[in-house]
């Protein structure tokens, strides 16, 4: 009995420091927590990124990747000290609520269309977005949605609108609305045969696609624009603002967005760097 | 982890190390956690003449099915800065995660160690009352001859803390480097369709599961448990 206490004490004990490391008393002032959507992560960017970052300024950041409609309710709680999104429409809804006090762009890169290779609605090669999810609906072809509330799901609803057609949501029907993530969703798609919209960065990153192609892109409608959003010191810990601006401003920097240019996945440049000249 | 290096790369590499720590350290400290509140607990549920005494062995066995998904909802509105915990700045840190998972093995630890104790009590309690002995007392004794049971009750709430990921992505946020565990690190490479990687990690996860179980074992003396000489 008493060593199986003695055990897990001395095991605790042994992997103490693995946890404390981290978050210890002198590094807490300089951390902070980066609320940002999922392709941002996903695709490598920020891993990529924030070392140069940390390097740079010692300030070390806590990624809580998640769709942009939570990133955004995080931030309002309190619970992070930056916001990296691309929902335009929510986080001007945010802006005016008065949570956060400056928006930049700072890259951009585009949604596609994804689908099954077979292409049973025949919208490949398209570079009609909304076009495109009418000939899905008409030929009742699947169709994932992500249902979550990020950007990319935001986006995908605009297009039905657009497309003036109400997805029926009805057990066994071909819209399916898979409540996840980006990743979920191209998973679910790709065992599914069905489309979806995704996100460019996400695409490229993504290590499952077995049947699934490019249909559309190159629509005006697809552009994707991450911001970067500080918040109100007010409504959040005054002590970490300086560094969360610290952040901000690296992104739309000479430097920040020569890195942002110059990442690359498999050859392929995934996000373009737009602070100057904003899309 | 890079959605390029083969799962081999990146088993061996040091980002993993730190990932297995970090698992270890949560499970192990919320283990630790509720085996020094749920053993002593359950043997008191066994043992003792307390009001509540009913309703406490309910709730530890009710508990037993908490879903992880909604302690870790709960744990994140009391830890919110805009909850009433929120001062306390432990949203998103490995602590939160060792909250969450020290108060889903507490009914598990807690219920099995009050029927293996209230079985013990039941053939010696008599004996070991008319040798003198207070109920305080009689509690180390009645946990020490249970010690095999009791290893069974800590290794279930350990089993219960390790592969446990509902809870822990909610208050950890999956930092990498920070609050990235084993089971956070698996659904997000399966997130990103690395599904060879993500099975490779749950292998490892498997075998650490069943390296901490062996160890256990031998540090409670096995082959006394083994023959089960308690009895």
């Amino acid at each position: 009995m008493r060593r199986i206490v003695r055990g897990l004490a001395l095991a605790v004990l042994l992997l103490l420091p693995a946890v404390a490391r981290p978050g210890g008393a002198a590094e807490t002032a300089q951390a902070i927590v980066l609320a940002s959507t999922t392709s941002v992560q996903d695709s490598g960017l920020l891993k990529n990124l924030l070392p140069q970052f940390t390097a740079a300024t010692g300030i070390t950041v806590h990624v809580v990747a998640q769709g942009t409609g939570q990133a955004l309710d995080t931030a309002r709680r309190g619970d992070a000290d930056l916001v990296l999104v691309h929902d335009p429409e929510a986080e001007a809804k945010f802006m005016a609520e008065g949570y956060g006090t400056s928006r930049r762009q700072i890259a951009w890169n585009d949604f596609i269309v994804v689908g099954p290779a077979a292409d049973p609605a025949h919208v490949r090669g398209q570079h009609d977005a909304v076009a495109a999810f009418v000939a899905i609906a008409k030929a009742a072809a699947p169709f994932v949605s992500r249902g979550d509330r990020s950007g990319t799901n935001a986006l995908e609803l605009r297009l039905w609108k657009a497309a003036k057609i109400t997805p029926p949501k009805v057990a066994g029907g071909w819209y399916r609305d898979i409540g996840g993530g980006m990743g979920a969703a191209l998973n679910a798609a790709a065992a599914m045969d069905a489309y979806t919209l995704s996100d460019r960065g996400t695409w490229l990153s993504f290590g499952n696609k077995r049947d699934l192609v490019i249909c559309v892109e190159g629509a005006s409608e697809l552009l994707n624009r991450y911001d970067v959003i500080e918040l109100d010191p007010k409504r959040h810990p005054p002590d970490k603002f300086a560094a969360a601006k610290a952040l901000a401003d690296w992104f739309v920097s000479a430097k920040g967005q020569e890195a942002i240019g110059a990442y690359r996945l498999g050859g392929e440049q995934l996000f373009h760097p737009s602070a100057a000249a904003p899309k | 982890m890079s959605g390029e290096a083969t799962w081999l790369e990146v088993v061996a590499g040091v980002e993993m190390w730190q990932i297995i720590a970090l698992s270890l350290a949560v499970s192990l400290g919320a283990t630790a956690f509720a085996t020094v509140v749920g053993l002593p607990l359950g043997a008191a549920l066994a043992m003792g003449r307390f009001r509540g005494r009913r309703l406490l062995i309910l709730g530890a066995n009710a508990l037993l099915g908490l879903p992880p998904v909604v302690v870790g909802l709960a744990l994140y509105l009391l830890l919110s800065r805009s909850g009433p915990l929120g001062a306390a700045g432990l949203l998103f840190t490995p602590t939160a995660m060792v909250l969450a998972q020290a108060v889903l093995a507490l009914p598990i630890i807690t219920a099995l160690a009050h029927r293996a104790a209230a079985e013990l009590w039941r053939a010696y309690g008599d004996a070991l009352m008319d040798l003198g002995a207070t109920r305080l007392r009689a509690l180390p004794v009645v946990l020490a001859m249970g010690r095999a049971h009791m290893l069974t009750a800590v290794l279930a709430g350990f089993g219960r803390t390790i592969s446990e990921v509902g809870a822990i992505i909610i208050v950890g946020g999956n930092i990498a480097g920070y609050t990235r565990t084993m089971t956070t690190a698996i659904a997000l490479e399966t997130s990103r369709g690395n599904l060879t990687l993500a099975l490779g990690l749950g292998l490892v996860l498997i075998g650490i599961s069943i390296l901490v179980s062996s160890v256990a074992f031998a540090l409670a003396g096995a082959d006394e448990i083994g023959e089960g000489r308690w009895r």
